[in-house]
């Protein structure tokens, strides 16, 4: 079976970089930072393989280059050097490496196949557009044209993820944390994708919140089968949600497995560490 | 001294054909310069051309785009048409045309069948345009995203990747409070399937006659910077829903007092002493044509 997305050799540096730490950052005994030039890795020959439907988890202390993955898979970033393949059709056919793509093409990608949910509400939604109006774009994004099919869109999804429809002409300034962040799950969830990005999604709410929105992201994955990476420094939430795992640090992979398998038996001592200072 | 007495007293200085500035008063190497921004406008349908916009003896924002494309382009054997807002008359309109005819020489008109070259401030003429004319539309704000987005350098970056979901959303969050779309002028089109381009403040009523048309359109905007270009026969698409779709002004059960047309883009006048509303063309120099015949 083929995997529906394929990273290989995804490498980014902040810096320029100087002939003690070229190619690929300095080395990983070294830290993430180059003693001379001071350029940083942000993500070190990092690849990785997801099937469809399965669920991914990263996990690392904050600073270890989880999110910079994430946001060079949404092509927020740009790439020093590596390559990204999606195995869809239409969208995007296989073997071609998306990273050599224009903007514009990555744009198309994007909004036909991916969805993310960041830890701040304030990057996923525009606070002053109505909820509603938030799915909408993402809609419009995809080629959307009919008003009355896209708030029949937003409305189903809204529900879905437990948000009273009567306020979906408000605001998502207007609601709590936990709210907004359920609005900005249906916001990605609206162009059915297939690769769902969660970037500490849960990191901020409270526990009783947590878990609802933790119950949400299970029920819908399970239900619409979509391939996920979930981004966490918080291994409950990993444990909880994935199938496999990645363990981060200093920018790169120290190691990978079955999530059962990591926290039950980790290799690294840097994974051992981290299992084991869990409260 | 005004322009003519300047200019009539170097004729009388014993140099009777030379004047002290160019044809068409721009110097030859600008008007290349803006004729070439003009040919890459018209290659790339929609796309707003950056170009050195020169100083004129009028400030800018005053229709600058608009009379530079016009000085550029102008032959001694072309009949100029000037409106503002429909009106041959305006100051404005007259200014712009009596200083083009002095520094060319070339006939005027307000007759829209007769003229080969219409400069307009915000209207299309009402009479159907040939592929012998050329429209010349100044434009005040040329950008159609910065509605939704203040920064030059991201809606440059949203044309190029044609990402324009925003002003899509602008529309939606419009029918979502207002159960309709309220722009009334400006309304933003999509030019040969590609760009999201500003049409000037013409009213909605111009829009539909940009689709496919026989003639020429060129947009200037001087303060801007900005040069685009609709050519002859390319699909000018206003944006719309299927189910919230573009319309024009209703102008039904309304008739132009001085002419009597039911058909035309109308201007609506208070009577001051009376209190009576009174509708006119907008289009003076139609309304002329119709009253005289």
């Amino acid at each position: 079976m083929k995997p529906l997305l394929e990273v290989r050799g995804l490498t980014k540096l902040f810096g320029d970089g100087c002939e003690h730490c070229l190619p690929g950052g300095v080395p990983l005994d070294e830290g993430n930072r180059c003693s001379r030039c001071g350029t940083v890795v942000g993500c070190g020959d990092v690849s990785l393989e997801i099937h469809p439907g399965e669920v991914l988890g990263v996990v690392g202390e904050s600073g270890s280059g989880k999110s910079t993955l994430v946001r060079l898979i949404h092509f927020e970033h740009e790439a020093t050097a590596g390559e990204i393949f999606l195995n869809n059709g239409e969208a995007a056919p296989a073997g071609q490496n998306l990273l050599r793509q224009s903007s514009f093409r990555q744009r198309q990608v994007r909004s036909r196949t991916m969805g993310i949910v960041y830890q701040n509400p304030y990057l996923g939604l525009r606070m002053q557009v109505s909820s509603g109006g938030n799915i909408a774009e993402k809609l419009l994004a995809a080629g959307w044209r009919n008003v009355s099919e896209i708030r029949r869109r937003a409305s189903d999804l809204l529900q879905r993820t437990e948000i009273p429809v009567e306020r979906m002409d408000e605001p998502p300034a207007n609601f709590s944390g936990g709210m907004q962040q359920r609005v900005q799950i249906a916001k990605a969830l609206s162009n059915n994708p297939q690769v769902l990005l969660l970037d500490e999604v849960t990191t901020g709410l409270d526990l009783s919140v947590q878990a609802r929105v933790l119950d949400l992201i299970r029920n819908l994955q399970r239900e619409l089968e979509i391939a996920m990476i979930v981004v966490s420094h918080d291994l409950g939430v990993i444990r909880l949600l994935c199938q496999r795992t990645l363990v981060m640090r200093y920018g790169r992979i120290v190691e990978s497995g079955l999530t059962d398998q990591i926290f039950e038996d980790p290799q690294h001592e840097y994974t051992q560490l981290l299992v084991s200072s869990q409260l | 001294m005004n322009l003519k007495e300047w200019i009539g007293r170097k004729k009388s200085n014993g140099h009777p054909d030379r004047l002290d500035y160019n044809y068409a008063f721009l110097d030859e190497v600008s008007k290349r310069e803006i004729r070439r921004k003009t040919l890459k406008a018209v290659a790339i349908p929609g796309y707003q051309v950056p170009f050195g916009s020169r100083e004129l003896p009028v400030a800018r924002g005053w229709g600058t785009g608009g009379i530079q494309i016009t000085l550029s382009i102008v032959l001694p054997e072309d009949i100029l048409k000037v409106i503002d807002q429909g009106c041959d008359g305006s100051v404005n309109a007259v200014n712009i045309k009596r200083f083009v005819n002095v520094v060319t020489g070339v006939k005027i008109t307000t007759d829209t069948r007769e003229a080969t070259l219409i400069q307009t401030r915000h209207r299309i003429p009402e009479e159907p345009m040939t592929d012998k004319q050329i429209l010349v539309l100044q434009v005040p704000y040329p950008e159609a995203l910065r509605e939704v987005e203040p920064s030059e350098a991201v809606t440059r970056r949203m044309h190029a990747e044609a990402d324009y979901s925003r002003m899509w959303l602008f529309l939606y969050e419009d029918i979502v409070k207002f159960d309709e779309i309220t722009i009334g002028y400006r309304y933003p089109v999509t030019v040969n399937g590609r760009y999201i381009m500003d049409p000037s403040p013409i009213p909605r009523w111009d829009i539909p006659k940009l689709h496919m048309a026989e003639t020429l359109f060129l947009f200037g905007a001087g303060r801007e910077k900005r040069i685009y270009a609709i050519p002859p026969h390319t699909p000018v698409v206003p944006l719309e829903f299927e189910d919230y779709r573009f319309r024009v002004e209703d102008f039904k059960g309304k008739v132009c007092d001085r002419c009597g047309a039911t058909d035309t883009y109308l201007d609506e006048i208070i009577d001051d002493i009376a209190g009576r509303r009174l509708y006119f063309c907008s289009d003076t120099g139609y309304c002329d044509k119709r009253c005289r015949r």
